[in-house]
């Protein structure tokens, strides 16, 4: 079974539905015992870092994911992500869960720096995943395919861990990896089939595949 | 760099899919949710969904649409009609949409955008605008286009962004329906005054429509319905014409 973690944040009826899609037995919980029980843990994530941060630690489940994360493989999707990394500087310095070393800056100044101060705030919209290192986690993806973003702030200081990139005036973050721990800035369960076939991938890697329907 | 994206419109009345030209004259096309995978699989890049029902049975008919809708597509879903409340954002957002288009409601209300860009984010909230010339300057029209509400269109949409908008919709009433090519002196007006997202709407007929329409780089989509509807341009096709024109698309 594939836990979809619950902490009230998060489009989590899409996300059920396209691993439902593909044949993956799912269960949408904030329940330590069934993410200890689980094959897989997607951490999901909209809004803003600091309040679902918050949101998170107010389940209790910040100590089982970091325990988790070094079991099965996690897939962090957009914000959940984001909360991944050491830190965000979105709307004030926040703590992340730091399974990731990297912070989560905003884009506009990035973009400005970079010679686009014409490009738009949020990031949103179908970009081109360029695949810098061969993993698992691509063994459906084709090279430049497209996926769905919807981001103001990304990932910097994170080389070591980068597995993909979209380009947007700099590259931005789009796939990261340490150990099995994964995340995505994109949506892979907004992005079409090829979300999909990422959403299969994932679901393959690890000692214990996913359980089918 | 982003896409260009091409975004049919789906617009719902008691649980089927129709259409009508100059705002009336509506014409039973399709069943939702049928239509919905289709585009899903013929690669749209967004879907958007109007409940153009009034009656409260029309109502819970397309709430049951949207949510089998939304557990078998897999693209970005907007959601409009009848959001006139931080509610009605819950109930679509709910149901499994990802954005959802105010119109008629904002412009009751428009601290209506304000509250749901706070409580929702801006991706989310899109402000949707039926325009129509009205002795030379711009006016937005409410009530799906029957009513004048004698404000500026550029006005409206420069407010809309400074209000937490994050993308804006603009509907040419002059040339919706009629399939002559999309308002492209109002959509330049509009971009020339607000940096969001355009999505472009009203007027397309043909391949060469959306060819055109993407020569002008602040439009970020075009939407259309019944040249899509009725098959008369599949998207596969458009989509791959338009990357033989240079226009980058998600194929």
């Amino acid at each position: 079974m594939i836990a979809i973690v619950d902490y009230g944040v998060g489009n989590l009826a899409s996300l059920a539905g396209s691993l439902a899609s593909l044949g993956l037995a799912n269960e949408v919980t904030r329940d330590p015992a069934r993410l200890s029980s689980a094959s897989h843990i997607l951490l999901p994530g909209v809004g803003a870092f600091g309040d679902a941060m918050q949101k998170l630690r107010d389940t209790g489940l910040v100590p089982v994911l970091k325990s988790q994360a070094q079991k099965k493989p996690l897939l962090g999707i957009c914000l959940g992500m984001q909360l991944l990394f050491e830190k965000s500087y979105e709307f004030g310095e926040h703590q992340g869960l730091g399974l990731l070393p990297g912070e989560v800056c905003p884009l506009g100044p990035d973009l400005a720096a970079a010679g686009h101060p014409e490009l738009k705030v949020p990031h949103m919209g179908w970009n081109r995943l360029d695949i810098l290192r061969a993993d698992p986690f691509f063994a459906n993806t084709r090279p430049g395919e497209y996926v769905y973003y919807v981001h103001s702030f990304y990932a910097k200081r994170c080389e070591a861990d980068t597995l993909a990139t979209s380009p947007y005036g700099a590259a931005v973050t789009g796939v990261v990896r340490r150990g099995l721990v994964y995340g995505t800035q994109f949506h892979p369960e907004k992005s079409g089939s090829a979300g999909l076939r990422m959403l299969a991938a994932f679901a393959a890697l690890g000692g214990q595949p996913a359980e089918r329907l | 760099m982003i896409t260009k994206r091409i975004i049919p419109c789906l617009d719902v009345r008691n649980g089927r899919v129709v259409k009508g030209t100059n705002f009336t004259a509506l014409r039973d096309l399709a069943d939702p949710v049928e239509l919905a995978r289709r585009y899903n699989a013929d690669g749209a890049d967004e879907l958007v969904f109007y409940d153009i029902t009034a009656s409260a049975e029309g109502r819970a008919l397309f709430t049951d649409i949207l949510e089998r809708v939304a557990r078998q597509v897999f693209i970005p879903l907007t959601v409009g009609g009848g959001i006139n409340a931080l509610d009605d954002f819950a109930r679509v957002l709910g149901c499994g949409a990802d954005k959802v288009s105010v119109n008629s409601g904002a412009l009751k209300n428009p601290d209506l955008i304000d509250a749901a860009a706070r409580r929702y984010g801006s991706q989310c909230v899109v402000l949707s605008m039926d325009v129509k010339r009205v002795n030379g300057s711009y006016h937005v029209f409410a009530k799906g286009g029957r009513e004048d509400t004698g404000r500026d269109a550029l006005a409206w949409a420069a407010e809309g962004a400074e209000r937490g908008a994050g993308e804006l919709v603009v509907n040419s009433i002059d040339t919706d329906g009629v399939r002559q090519g999309f308002d492209l002196e109002l959509l330049d007006a509009v971009c020339a005054r607000v940096r969001l997202p355009v999505i472009a709407s009203g007027g397309a007929g043909c391949k060469e429509h959306f060819a055109q329409l993407f020569a002008h780089p602040g439009v970020d989509a075009g939407l259309a319905a019944g040249i899509f509807h009725t098959g008369l341009l599949p998207i596969p096709a458009l989509k791959a014409y338009l990357r033989g024109q240079g226009v980058e698309m998600r194929l």
